[in-house]
């Protein structure tokens, strides 16, 4: 299956990772994510307020390069997959706002007169934890060749996979598509309080301090209820959760560190696969001795 | 019941009424709907940070209060969500917090600069902190 | 009609005037009477500076040109922007390593791009302006550098972008930077210089500086025009 894949700019630097994991391991799937050439940054978040245009020009130039691939034949469907939740948010939220709203549908087309098509409204924005329960978590466990044995996962969902109400791919209250994922790879699901607590998102830049209060927070929770590391699906939170850890140590100095690492990379451990698609690497603090310890890695 | 004689009647001032009708305009929102359960503020992750809760700030839109505009609240909102899906009314809170934001940043106001950064921050800092960062904190 | 050459109507900073309808708009506004003290300079659409904003009678589109290379229409509306005020800031291109956030690390107002792509419609060079932008903000210094190599500076993408990036001082380093690091040094250059260092063209050189002008002229009407492989 080739499915449009949008990387969004984080995934091309800090959260390279989570790519380059996400891209071998949906190979195992039989899933060829499809890049297109040209794709501009979404903007993350969505405009909330009601007379912006400006602001959905990045996300739907991005859903007209959908329709190019496949226009080209160089995707299956008008679907497109995205592995950052902010990235999935923003564009499913400017897409519909584009097919509800006819003026600003104007509007947008009359800004982008440069670009060779008109975007017909027509693609469909998922998140790849979507498809994967579309494809079937039995596929997912039959490509599992190093199950996750013991390996006590806490999933760490975030705000905006689930929220709002309309765009959440799972119930925002009660969700269980990590868990399923978890489950499906062989490892223990840890259920926690603060698993679509807020990280504290873009407040790391000028508030860290705020941000590793709640992160503190939500890392602690996990914890003490017998996580041995966390997982989740957007680069924000990962950055929030991982590498601000330095900081939180400093605000609470009896903070053990824990793992985070992208859903993507757990996947590619379970598969068996070796050659880099891991990519633990990057990730801070380092997963490696953990999962050396448990066996789970040589 | 009458003898206890409250002849108290709240009224709205038009240039207050202007407030928030401009508030409903941009959130596309119906303030009038809230009735201040306060599950919003109980949701929300930043409430340590902030001088007014949500369900305060909605208040205060109701009644036409332009001082929601000079609170922390709105800037340390993290448009994580959790109000709008716990409003009973279904109102989008989150929505009405950005209306009020915008409507500070449409007078030339930028709440954050970039300038503050040092390079090594940005080095580190990975683009959807920084994107995010800017597209809802300045003009 | 003067000399049976066409003319048209343009203004120039709200002021009408008549010109030949074949001269470049910075040849009309001589025409008219301007004279250039800034906003001028190789007249052959390679430095930059005649960056020229205009708008044709009965279209809202504002559009970007060169004043040099762009020949007058019939309703032109024309001012000029001679200078973009624009910080190039400093930096030791000895010391700057092309790494995944070197682009935003040095012009964090990257990341305000909106991808409204009014700097590419503003571009007199039809450079995909938005593109590369947008390649430098995720770290692609190389199609950065690729996408950018006809910028002249002119400053109009910086004038109309509504995030206020300069796009042109994102796109030089990111064509510094790959020249020196990405691209390396070009082998042909190096062999060549090695080459001349070697002595190899001495005598060619001694023969031609010793040669009388007749048959130096010669020689060179008769020269190899050719590009050699």
């Amino acid at each position: 299956m080739r499915i449009a894949y949008y990387p969004g700019c984080t995934l091309k630097t800090n959260a390279k990772n989570f790519e380059d994991s996400a891209i071998a391991s949906a190979k195992e799937l039989g899933i060829e994510m499809v890049e297109p050439d040209r794709w501009n940054c979404c903007g993350t978040v969505h405009a909330l307020v009601k007379d912006d245009v400006m602001h959905h020009l990045a996300p739907v130039r991005n859903l007209i390069r959908v329709e190019e691939l496949k226009e080209a034949d160089k995707v299956d469907s008008k679907q497109v997959v995205t592995l950052c939740a902010m990235c999935y948010n923003t564009l499913k939220r400017s897409n519909q706002t584009f097919n509800e709203d006819a003026d600003k549908k104007q509007k947008i087309h009359d800004v982008m007169y440069k670009e060779d098509i008109k975007y017909s409204g027509n693609v469909e924005v998922l998140h790849y934890l979507e498809v994967l329960r579309e494809i079937g978590w039995d596929k997912v466990k039959e490509a599992v060749k190093k199950p996750l044995d013991g390996l006590k996962i806490a999933p760490y969902y975030g705000c905006l996979l689930l929220r709002p109400r309309g765009i959440g791919i799972d119930n925002a209250d009660n969700p269980t598509i990590i868990e399923d994922l978890i489950e499906a790879l062989g490892g223990e699901v840890v259920d926690f309080a603060y698993k679509q607590k807020c990280c504290g998102a873009y407040h790391t830049v000028h508030m860290k301090e705020a941000v590793a209060d709640l992160s503190h927070n939500v890392l602690k929770y996990a914890q003490d209820a017998g996580a041995d590391l966390l997982i989740t699906a957007c680069p924000l939170c990962e950055y929030n959760l991982g590498p601000r850890q330095t900081q939180i140590k400093k605000q609470y100095p009896i903070f053990d560190s824990i793992p985070v690492v992208y859903f993507t990379q757990l996947m590619a451990l379970a598969f068996g696969l070796n050659d880099g698609a891991t990519a633990f690497e990057a990730n801070k603090p380092d997963p490696t001795p953990l999962l050396t310890e448990r066996g789970l890695m040589e | 019941m009458s003898s206890f004689g409250s002849n108290l009647v709240l009224r709205m001032n038009p240039a207050d009424k202007v407030f928030k009708d401009r508030v409903n305009e941009l959130s596309g929102e119906n303030v009038d709907l809230c009735f201040q359960c306060g599950g919003c503020s109980s949701g929300c992750p930043m409430t340590q940070d902030m001088d007014y809760l949500p369900s305060k700030i909605i208040r205060m839109a109701q009644i036409g209060l332009e001082e929601a505009l000079e609170s922390r609240t709105i800037w340390t909102c993290s448009t994580c969500f959790n109000c709008e899906v716990r409003c009973p009314r279904g109102i989008d809170v989150t929505a009405v917090m950005e209306a009020l934001r915008q409507m500070v940043l449409r007078k030339k106001h930028n709440e954050v600069s970039l300038d503050d950064l040092s390079a090594e921050e940005l080095r580190e800092l990975p683009q959807i902190a920084i994107v995010s960062n800017q597209r809802k904190l300045t003009a | 009609m003067e000399n049976n050459v066409e003319m048209v109507t343009i203004h120039v900073m709200g002021k009408k005037h008549g010109v030949p309808n074949d001269l470049t708009i910075m040849k009309a506004m001589e025409y008219a009477g301007h004279q250039f003290r800034r906003g001028s300079g190789c007249r052959g659409g390679y430095c930059g500076a005649c960056a020229t904003l205009y708008r044709v009678k009965g279209s809202y589109k504002l559009e970007g040109a060169l004043a040099c290379q762009k020949i007058v229409e019939e309703g032109m509306y024309i001012a000029q922007i001679p200078f973009n005020p624009a910080e190039k800031i400093t930096y030791d291109i000895e010391k700057v390593r092309p790494a995944v956030n070197t682009m935003v690390e040095h012009y964090p107002e990257l990341s305000r791009c909106l991808s409204c792509n009014t700097c590419t419609k503003a571009c007199p060079q039809d450079i995909m302006v938005m593109d590369y932008v947008q390649a430098s903000l995720r770290g692609d210094i190389t199609q950065a550098a690729k996408l950018s190599f006809d910028c002249l500076t002119c400053g109009l993408c910086a004038v109309r972008c509504p995030a206020e990036i300069v796009p042109y001082n994102a796109a030089t380093l990111a064509r510094r930077l790959y020249a020196k690091y990405i691209d390396g040094p070009s082998k042909h250059v190096i062999d060549r210089a090695a080459a001349v260092e070697a002595g190899e063209y001495d005598e060619g050189i001694k023969e031609l500086m010793e040669m009388d002008k007749e048959p130096l002229q010669k020689l060179y009407e008769n020269r190899d025009v050719n590009i050699h492989g």
